[in-house]
């Protein structure tokens, strides 16, 4: 990847960022936390990864991206809109009534959406069932999914590992944002789940652990996914993020986790991005 | 003369191989319990389209589901117990919320499971299944239905629930009947009450009926076979015709077929209505024909309930 797209990258995230924020605030709710951390990592799917086409969202042959910790949409809608999914300003109607943007992603509603999550642990459990199809049918189609580190109390996380590893869904990449904060307080300290790597390789995953806001880093996980499919294992990219990445005063605050700016504190947020796109910018001249 | 009898989930292993020769996207899944569901039937002839979970039945419903999205249409096999009951929130969030084309098939459903005792006798698959939005729940009443069922589920694009019986029952059924999603049927017509029966209550209802006639009272007897979506129209003809309707099934009184049909008639046409079912208690071991007996869900109780309930 040459500077000049990963600037593009750069930018591209400062804008899901303030959707994120101008979101949750138009609705006061959603989860700004978990969408920040995770928006990097979406930034670089979308964009050089996964292969789908917007003008036909249900093309059979696409690659799948299943929202595991489905609360983050904040951020995943603002991604599938600046693809070109729906448009732009629907962002302004997510969690209002009769708005397609639910809460929770429903795939019968919202363009782009391949599965309808949002109950911690199933999302990554159907996943792996559309990554043994795609085997069976021997279609070449990745099934990727996005995990929070919270998400992994939940006994059927590993279920469907076991689940992946036994029917080698070497087409099945998970990635884990590892942002180390949940509801009640830090992983470590509401169910201590580490260590996170040793884990997923002893539930026969591939694994590599990246930072997960670093686009560099995200670009070599993916070309692990791509390498490691003559093992026959699934990719675990367990990614180190900062829960509410980009917004200082929501960086590594486990209040940020459901919680929406207000009128100021959205200011303040779209200031701090603002500066951010001048920096890029100016970095680039 | 002997009567054949077939327990449901022997119809439903068979079905799901002749299933299997004609439809190329049906795939079974199970968790560890083929020889019991029957499922093995279809494993021994098409290996490469079953898909062994282990004892994982979470996984197994939205493992389910995510096939489906490829177009495949899958059974997903294990005990009523943990496929409605374990994995009802999967259920309902991933096949149900998502209006997934998967079929669920539970065998194993109420006491006449019998000798495992409460922990595997599951009384409250109508129930959780009910609840939920556009699900379609059946239970077959026989070999014939059942097979025929496993075909129009897999026609049927949407979610689908199936309870199947480890207990023997009588074919009563002949081939030339024709199941259709959400039609119930008159398999005996009467004047005096209404039985409202599915699954292996059926024939414990027909045969009440014919008690009954030799006492001249005549009963008309419903299979209900499907109880999501109801047949409205044979329930509120019956209520008009009978005036008094007795529901029989091997299910908890609360959120099964009973309350289903006092749902509809207490809106449309009430009449009274008595309920036979597992009276809010859990079950326990014993040979299912005893359970049968003693939680009154055979022909003797049901005759005995009508006449009470034909003098208040």
């Amino acid at each position: 990847m040459n500077s000049e797209e990963k600037k593009a990258l750069e930018l591209f995230a400062i804008k899901i960022r303030e959707g994120v924020v101008k979101s949750t605030h138009a609705c006061n709710s959603g989860h700004p936390g978990g969408s920040l951390s995770a928006t990097d990592y979406l930034t670089y799917l979308y964009n050089k990864e996964i292969r789908i086409n917007p003008k036909n969202p249900k093309d059979a042959d696409r690659d799948r991206f299943v929202l595991s910790k489905g609360h983050a949409t904040p951020a995943l809608y603002s991604v599938l809109a600046y693809k070109g999914f729906f448009p732009v300003e629907d962002l302004l109607t997510f969690r209002k009534l009769g708005s397609h943007l639910q809460g929770h992603p429903n795939m019968n509603l919202t363009p782009g959406i391949d599965l309808s999550t949002g109950s911690l642990g199933q999302g990554v459990s159907t996943a792996t069932g559309m990554a043994k199809a795609a085997k069976f049918l021997k279609k070449d189609v990745n099934i990727y999914t996005l995990l929070g580190d919270g998400e992994l109390d939940e006994g059927q996380v590993w279920e469907a590992v076991t689940f992946a590893a036994h029917y080698k869904l070497y087409n099945f990449c998970m990635a884990i944002d590892a942002n180390g904060l949940q509801i009640d307080g830090a992983t470590k300290d509401v169910m201590n789940t580490a260590p996170l790597d040793k884990r997923f390789e002893v539930f026969g995953s591939a694994v590599i652990e990246i930072d997960g806001h670093n686009f560099d880093e995200l670009e070599k996980a993916f070309q692990f996914f791509h390498e490691n499919k003559n093992s026959g294992k699934p990719t675990a990219i367990i990614m180190r993020t900062v829960k509410g990445k980009g917004v200082s005063f929501m960086e590594n605050q486990v209040g940020w986790h459901g919680k929406a700016p207000n009128d100021e504190q959205l200011a303040q947020a779209l200031t701090e991005l603002e500066n951010a796109r001048k920096s890029i910018l100016g970095a680039k001249e | 003369m002997e009567v054949k009898k077939i327990a449901t989930r022997d119809s439903y292993g068979n079905a799901l191989v002749e299933l299997g020769k004609v439809a190329e996207n049906a795939v079974v899944l199970d968790a560890d319990l083929s020889a019991a569901t029957k499922t093995g039937l279809f494993r021994k002839e098409f290996p490469e389209r079953f898909f062994e979970c282990g004892i994982a039945e979470a996984n197994l419903i939205c493992a389910a589901a995510g096939m489906s999205t490829f177009g495949l249409v899958p059974f997903a096999s294990s005990f009523a117990m943990f496929a409605a009951g374990r994995a009802f929130e999967q259920v309902r969030n991933t096949i149900g919320y998502g209006r997934l084309n998967v079929k669920i098939c539970a065998t194993h459903g109420g006491i006449s499971v019998g000798e495992d005792g409460a922990s595997h006798q599951c009384c409250e698959d109508f129930a959780l299944m009910r609840a939920i939005p556009g699900m379609v729940v059946m239970c077959p009443s026989d070999d014939i239905e059942a097979r025929q069922m496993i075909h129009a589920a897999y026609k049927y694009e949407g979610p689908v629930y199936i309870r199947f019986s480890r207990y023997g029952v009588p074919v009563y059924h002949d081939e030339n009947f024709k199941f259709e999603i959400g039609k119930g049927e008159v398999v005996r017509d009467g004047k005096d009450i209404a039985i409202i029966a599915n699954g292996i209550t059926v024939a414990e209802a027909i045969k009440a009926a014919e008690i009954l006639a030799n006492d001249g009272i005549s009963a008309r007897v419903i299979n209900m076979a499907t109880i999501k979506p109801l047949d409205e129209e044979i329930i509120l003809n019956a209520a008009k015709e009978c005036k008094k309707i007795i529901t029989v099934e091997e299910h908890s009184i609360i959120g099964g077929l009973g309350e289903a049909v006092c749902s509809l008639l207490s809106k449309k046409y009430p009449v009274p209505v008595q309920k036979i079912g597992v009276n809010d208690e859990f079950g326990h071991s014993g040979k299912a024909s005893e359970l049968l007996k003693e939680f009154g869900l055979c022909a003797e109780n049901i005759v005995e309930e009508t006449k009470k309930f034909l003098k208040n």
